[in-house]
């Protein structure tokens, strides 16, 4: 059953939310559908959370002290150190035998770049958390800089003129941890989205989500078109939605349609029109995509069945 | 309890462990460990302490090791770690954050000169660099003293009066890698000596805060304030952890200034570290020929114990102090706050700086006896003096 159309689900509101109304993200923002989400599925689940956010949006969000946004506890950690901030939570949670998880909300930022000796640190040790790192391709608490998460040709406060540089991979390096979850994840696709929060959470270990996150604010583009743009993102392969288990065993969620990308770039006035050749892009997502293919037949993850659930109507 | 031959490091990793053990029965210990010379012993000895309740992480870097702490102190545990000179300066983003969060973390940190250029022996640079954060930070003397001041530090951190994270600070190699006697307790004897930690402001899923958030200046200042005032009840609270030690113990783990002979001395010396140990003695054999000669060794320095510090210097005429570390464009660090502590106060009195022994120079009975005899003679006070560079030939 969808989780949207899911009645008997209590659709969080107010304080029992993860982030209440009254927070300080830009319409459409991406993050805020995402943290929604999350919320939704911890629900679900009968599962607590403790949050260390890092320096990015994701905390500003939480509003000036002493109110919160957050309906959960929250340690904001310093910019690089979001995982060995929660990797001590996790440490004293498991020691206590307390419930709940504890889960890293990260941007780009914080993930690809500054943190990532940390993120790739606590993942070799399989601290017992979940990373979710929300990518939104940008510096956007700090006015819209590029990250390594900034992709070819786009427009940021520090590639005036495009970017050179493409985006980096950062799934196959979470994967080559061999953490026993990765997963990328798209607001457009939110059952997709709930169940993949589901596998995260009853797992144990390192586990990695990467959100594609809409910024109008760092993407120059309508609030109101940011569903619409990551749906497009993941029906023309640019962002394609897969798994991977222990690293080793894949599973691709949603064949892309390969429609025309062109929308993706045109609404966004982040990609100057010049730079942004669609041949290109488009070749490059098809090579990313058939190498992702190859690693599904492979090595395909097959779900173990669970006795207790039966074989389905 | 027992005598045995231990180094600086020995003594404190057995410390911080015997620290952590004792806080089974509570949330446990958590402490992130990164390497570096000299401190490396340290983390090594907790990494194979046989915990009943307490996890030590192995990081990538220092920065992660004080994150881990936070981590694990915001969950409740007691939480430590171990760094030196360039892990320390790795680690500032998080030390301050520890000290912000009201974090009552302990540190041992071994004193090493900062480079590069490489350089792995004895100097104060490091630590003091991080003096302006709130942190509590302690010089010890002698193995013994790391040993007993990392207990008593625990005690002071923790308590609801202060919590604040404390610095224990001992020399590279001449305490790290130096053995010498110490008694060694017994975990029952720190079991009872250390409280099981109830940090008031833990995280808890039945209180959703968020801790470190956006918080405008008004509050922020409220907050310096407020740590402000922790500081300001630092030297009471750390008497009564001293004599409670005192009591559990049966030795006195070391005042926050040690005051030898000052009672009539027209000239005190006034150091740190070991070079304390070397200083006394000077003061020793020169009072044995009739002069009035002090010497006080400050082991609290932050906060500054000013007012115990104009005290003991009460019949004093003149001040020598004793740097090994060195502020640019000004001089010694120790200097700096001692004259601030004079000003205004004591017009007659003739305070001078003398930098020795930096960057793991050995400060000798002869250096001493060089700058007590300077200080004999002295009228006016100059800018600090350096001893054993060549300075004839500077200037150009
Ligand atoms: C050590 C450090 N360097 C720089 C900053 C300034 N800073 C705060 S947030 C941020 C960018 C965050 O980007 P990202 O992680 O992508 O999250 P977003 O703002 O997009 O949500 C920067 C550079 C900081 N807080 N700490
Ligand atoms: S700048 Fe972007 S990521 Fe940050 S709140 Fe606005 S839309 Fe969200």
């Amino acid at each position: 059953m969808s989780i949207l159309a899911d009645e008997n689900l209590h659709v969080p509101c107010s304080d029992e939310c993860l982030l209440r109304p009254g927070n300080t993200n830009c319409g459409g923002c991406g993050m805020s559908i995402g943290l929604t989400l999350l919320g939704r599925a911890l629900e679900r689940a009968g599962e607590r959370c403790m949050l260390v956010i890092p320096a990015c949006c994701g905390i500003v969000t939480a509003g000036g002290y002493p109110t919160t946004a957050y309906g959960v506890p929250v340690a904001a950690s310093t910019f690089a150190s979001a995982p060995a901030f929660a990797s001590g939570l996790a440490s004293v949670r498991d020691l206590n035998g307390d419930d709940g998880q504890v889960i890293c909300w990260a941007g780009d930022g914080g993930t690809y770049d500054i943190g990532i000796a940390t993120l790739s640190a606590a993942a070799e040790r399989n601290e017992n958390l979940i990373y979710i790192c929300y990518d939104n391709e940008i510096y956007g608490n700090t006015g819209g800089q590029r990250s390594s998460a900034t992709p070819h040709g786009a427009r940021t406060t520090t590639t005036p003129s495009g970017k050179a540089e493409g985006k980096k991979d950062i799934m196959s390096i979470m994967a080559a941890h061999g953490i026993p979850y990765a997963a990328t994840l798209s607001v457009a696709h939110p059952d997709d989205f709930a169940r993949k929060l589901e596998t995260a959470l009853g797992l144990e270990g390192t586990r990695f989500l990467l959100i594609h996150s809409p910024c109008p604010a760092g993407w120059k583009s309508d609030p109101a078109d940011s569903i619409e743009l990551v749906r497009i993102a993941v029906a023309s392969g640019l962002f394609p939605l897969y798994e991977v288990w222990d690293g080793t065993r894949y599973r691709i969620n949603e064949r892309p349609s390969w429609i025309d990308p062109g929308g993706y770039f045109e609404r966004q006035g982040r990609f100057p029109a010049w730079q942004v050749d669609l041949a290109e892009v488009i070749a490059g997502c098809k090579a990313r995509y058939a190498r992702l293919e190859v690693l599904a037949r492979e090595f395909p993850h097959r779900e173990t069945v669970s006795l207790q659930d039966g074989p389905g109507p | 309890m027992s005598i045995q031959l231990v180094t600086g490091n020995q003594a404190a990793g057995y410390a911080l462990s015997l620290a952590g053990e004792a806080n089974r029965e509570a949330r446990g210990a958590v402490c992130g460990i990164y390497p570096i010379t000299p401190q490396t012993e340290i983390v090594e000895r907790v990494a194979s302490f046989p915990f009943t309740k307490g996890r030590v992480v192995p990081v990538e870097s220092e920065h992660s090791a004080m994150g881990v702490s936070i981590g694990a102190a915001l969950g409740g545990a007691r939480a430590f770690t171990a760094s030196s000179s360039n892990g320390l300066a790795y680690m500032t983003e998080n030390v301050m954050v520890a000290g912000f969060y009201r974090l009552p973390i302990v540190m041992v940190a071994v004193n090493r000169t900062l480079g590069p250029p490489w350089n792995i022996w004895v100097d104060q640079g490091d630590t003091l660099m991080l003096r302006d954060l709130p942190w509590i930070q302690l010089y010890c003397e002698t193995n013994q003293e790391v040993l007993d001041t990392t207990l008593v530090a625990f005690r002071l951190a923790e308590d609801r009066r202060i919590l604040l994270p404390v610095m224990v600070a001992m020399d590279a190699f001449v305490m790290s890698h130096t053995t010498s006697e110490a008694s060694l307790p017994a975990q029952e004897q720190v079991d009872r000596y250390l409280p099981r930690l109830e940090l008031p402001h833990r995280l808890r899923h039945e209180e959703p805060k968020t801790i470190g958030g956006l918080t405008w200046p008004q509050e922020s200042a409220q907050q310096r304030f407020e740590i402000d005032r922790a500081m300001a009840r630092v030297p009471e609270v750390f008497e009564e952890c001293r004599r409670s030690f005192a009591e559990v113990f049966e030795r006195d783990p070391g005042d926050a200034i040690d005051a030898y002979e000052v009672e009539d001395a027209e000239a005190v010396l006034i150091a740190s570290g070991s070079i304390a140990t070397t200083a006394r003695e000077v003061v020793r054999r020169r009072r044995a020929r009739g002069e009035r000669l002090g010497l006080i060794k400050a082991k609290l320095y932050r906060p500054f114990p000013e007012a115990a510090l104009r005290n003991a210097c009460r019949s004093a005429r003149k001040l020598a102090v004793l740097d090994r570390n060195y502020g640019a464009g000004v001089g010694g660090i120790f200097w700096q706050d001692i004259r601030g502590a004079f000003q205004g106060r004591r017009d007659d009195l003739l305070i001078q700086g003398y930098l020795t022994g930096l960057c793991g120079g050995d400060v000798t009975p002869e250096i001493v006896e060089e700058i007590v005899s300077d200080i004999t003679v002295r009228r006016e006070p100059a800018a600090p003096i350096w001893l054993g560079v060549e300075t004839s030939g500077e200037a150009h």
